[in-house]
């Protein structure tokens, strides 16, 4: 198996995202993360999917994918060639004396602290996954009381765009 | 790709055009139908599309055909779709009615028929409730569609239907379902024809890859062993023609898949017949022993491959499909090409013929092996041996008596093997079959769909006893709309290929496959009465010397639907075979009534190591 990470571009019409994680799962395919926002083209959602699969069983999922007729594209980004960052937010017990020691973590993954009371920090992290995968792993000591983490979210690097010569209505 | 844009006063001075009609939205569903020049209808109304049932009655262009279960409204549009290459139009209620249509999209999904599925929905303010007759249809059929629309504004109708029917009928063709809320359906709103489709994400149509189309003609015209592997596509392409000049340029060997059955005409000499389970060993063997399978339109069905991984082991491949997704999702093409079979088979051709003069004799050493399997295994049957009629003679003096011209439509199992193999197939879309999806039931509505598209046409519906059971209340569309279909029913008294399968991997121990409407039996119920009782013509068959009397009176009545219970054995056995799981060179011919499964397989090519043991099901 191997991790693979697609970026859709679809049209944003209702049952949209039941179509495609259906697409998934009839396929038996396990959708590792999923992020669902806007584009920067109106009527256009991004959904960046990651899958572990192998490359044949992908490439079936791929051209299925496209068959549906609210996906204008779809592209897979290379870890190399592209951003991928997750964001996460996660709440850590804290006392007096634990404290310094977790800050000092915040400050050692670059994360930040967006809520603080005596028992408990919330720290955010926007970044890639080992990084979050780090944090969370150093944090894990101290307790972590609730944790909150989105889909990856992923770009190509460089100055093109998914949604250059896509067909427009 | 796209509906001609809608005409719109570019020029400011230009007269304006008049203000569109205010109309409800269920007699846009109505007139839209009409602007998509669509002249049948199958359908059952209720509450939630009650609405459409209105303007129904005034259509000028559109005939609304009552049906007594939804399934047969769908799977009538599939008849309908599937004889004359239109899409085939089912109307539903919600609920319930939405549901039974499943079977049908289904179907339709699996064997790529253009449907158009209307279903009326709950209001929108009740969705989500569980309100009375109300199912989430577009999401129950999400995975047995193409697309899908669920359309909750009045104003909304006339795209809604316009994009599903050129989704349904573009491409791959397939099932679109259409869900109208019942509000939708009351509201009025300014009719605006015709519209713009706005389908950015669909491009159905692929530019043919010259390069591959080349390259697949030196592959031809180096091969030693090609077999044209033509499979349904080339049906629904209308590229029957193409692939007759290619045949007869090339010299290649043509088999013809389940849904190919008279894409290639049966009398050509170079068709082999029907691969697969249950095709004849000249085709298994051809495809099995092939250097160089051509695939058109087809798509590695594991009934046609057998065990995918011994399929045609010295093969190369050319797959030739208009769905991208079908080339590399069985086997590996070493040539793929995407795009219309028509299209592909016409530029194939020149492509080889450019390549200059081709012997006289092309492929010579393969013709000589094949013929050879020809005449060693040629198509055949053992008549029964119980006094009963032999299945295979029946449905031979059917397609003989009957001719090419006529439509030819089965259920599915023993019979419907039959009809594939004994039948002479001269031309597309005659034959009409549930393949992908093997939905028993299917024969009678869909007969009588393709009847109403080609009512100058003998339509048969060739059928089991127990197929018939599923959906014979469709007779009684039949005899009130005069729709005079054929039935031959043949009636061995049980669910007949589950009981060859039980007779061969089972030990003979039949489980809950005797239906008791045959000979020696309490006949419940007895099809004769049965037909009687629809206003149907019945006639019972028991001699071999009444089959062509009957099948004649038959063909001779036209002023209501005839049915034929044709009392057939229970033993005989579709043959050739090749078992479940197990690899194509084991295809078994057997003549013999109820051959020994372990008996020494006949001729060479064949493997006679084959154990039941190997069968997996």
């Amino acid at each position: 198996m191997s991790r693979h990470v697609l970026s859709l571009l679809v049209e944003d019409k209702p049952g949209l995202l039941t179509r495609v994680a259906g697409l998934f799962a009839r396929r038996g395919f396990n959708i590792e993360s999923l992020a669902v926002g806007t584009s920067e083209v109106q009527g256009l959602s991004r959904i960046t999917v990651v899958v572990d699969v192998e490359e044949l069983p992908l490439e079936q999922v791929t051209k299925q994918l496209n068959k549906l007729i609210n996906v204008i594209k779809i592209v897979e980004l290379e870890a190399d060639q592209s951003v991928l960052h997750e964001h996460v937010l996660v709440k850590v017990k804290v006392d007096a004396a634990t404290r310094p020691q977790v800050l000092e973590i915040v400050e050692l993954f670059r994360a930040q602290v967006v809520d603080v009371t005596p028992e408990a920090l919330v720290i955010e992290l926007v970044a890639g996954s080992q990084r979050t995968a780090g944090l969370l792993k150093m944090l894990e000591q101290y307790g972590i009381r609730e944790l909150a983490q989105s889909g990856l979210l992923a770009m190509g690097r460089g100055p093109k765009s998914i949604t250059e010569r896509i067909p427009r209505s | 790709m796209r509906a001609p844009a809608r005409a719109t006063g570019g020029d400011q001075h230009a007269t304006r055009a008049p203000e569109p009609e205010l109309i409800t939205g269920a007699e846009a569903v109505v007139r839209t139908l009409e602007l998509l020049g669509v002249t049948d209808v199958f359908g059952l109304p209720g509450g939630a599309i009650l609405p459409v049932y209105d303007p129904l009655l005034n259509a000028k262009t559109l005939r609304h055909i009552l049906v007594r279960h939804e399934q047969g409204a769908g799977h009538a549009a599939e008849g309908y779709a599937a004889a004359s290459g239109r899409v085939g139009v089912a109307i539903a209620t919600s609920g319930p009615g939405a549901t039974n249509l499943v079977t049908a999209i289904a179907d339709a999904y699996m064997d790529s028929v253009p449907l158009l599925a209307i279903t009326g929905q709950v209001f929108s303010t009740l969705m989500g409730t569980d309100a009375f007759q109300e199912a989430d249809i577009v999401g129950i059929t999400m995975p047995v569609t193409k697309h899908s629309f669920l359309v909750k504004k009045a104003e909304d109708i006339p795209l809604a239907i316009a994009s599903a029917y050129h989704i349904a009928s573009t491409g791959r063709p397939g099932p679109v379902l259409v869900d109208i809320t019942k509000d939708a359906q009351q509201a009025t709103a300014p009719f605006v024809w015709p519209v713009k489709l706005d389908l950015p994400g669909y491009r159905p149509i692929a530019k043919v890859h010259g390069k591959q189309v080349q390259a697949a003609a030196q592959l031809l015209a180096a091969a030693k062993r090609p077999v044209l592997y033509v499979g349904g596509g080339v049906i629904r392409a209308r590229a029957s023609e193409e692939l007759r000049v290619l045949a007869d340029l090339t010299g290649a060997p043509v088999v013809t898949t389940l849904m190919a059955r008279g894409a290639f005409p049966d009398s050509h000499p170079s068709n082999l017949g029907m691969p697969g389970m249950h095709g004849t060993v000249p085709a298994v063997l051809a495809l099995q022993e092939s250097d160089l399978l051509i695939a058109i339109g087809a798509r590695f069905d594991d009934r046609v491959t057998g065990k995918a991984s011994l399929f045609a082991p010295e093969a190369k491949v050319v797959h030739i499909d208009i769905d991208p997704a079908e080339i590399g999702k069985i086997r590996i093409a070493e040539v793929p090409i995407v795009g219309d079979a028509k299209e592909v088979l016409g530029d194939l051709a020149a492509a080889f013929r450019e390549l200059g003069a081709r012997p006289a004799a092309p492929y010579a050493s393969w013709w000589a092996r094949l013929r050879e399997l020809q005449a060693e295994f040629p198509l055949g049957y053992s008549k029964t041996t119980d006094g009963l009629l032999s299945p295979q003679h029946v449905i031979t003096r059917i397609g003989e008596l009957s001719g090419p011209e006529a439509v030819y439509a089965s259920g599915v199992g023993q019979h419907q093997m039959w009809a594939a193999q004994f039948i002479g197939y001269e031309r597309p879309n005659s034959w009409l079959n549930s393949g992908g999806a093997g939905t028993m039931g299917y024969a009678v509505p869909a007969a009588m769909g393709a009847k109403v598209s080609q009512p100058d046409r003998v339509v048969w519906a060739i059928d089991g006893d127990g197929c018939f059971q599923m959906t014979n209340q469709e007779l009684a569309t039949c005899v009130i709309n005069q729709i005079p279909i054929k039935v031959a029913i043949i009636n061995n008294s049980s669910l007949g290929m589950v009981r060859q399968w039980q007779t061969l991997f089972y030990d003979g121990r039949y489980s809950n496959t005797h239906l008791n409407t045959g000979h020696g039996t309490a006949r419940v119920p007895d099809f004769v009465k049965l037909a009687d009782a629809y206003g149907a013509l019945g006639i019972r068959v028991e001699k071999e010397e009444d089959v062509d009397a009957a099948i004649r009176l038959a063909l001779e009545t036209n002023d209501r639907p005839v049915v034929i219970d044709f009392v057939v054995s229970a033993d005989a056995m579709v043959w050739p075979m090749v078992p479940q799981g197990v690899s194509n060179s084991g295809v078994q011919y057997a003549r013999d009534h109820a051959p020994a499964w372990d008996d020494e397989a006949p001729g060479s090519g064949i493997d006679p190591d084959l154990a039941a043991g190997d069968v997996t099901e």
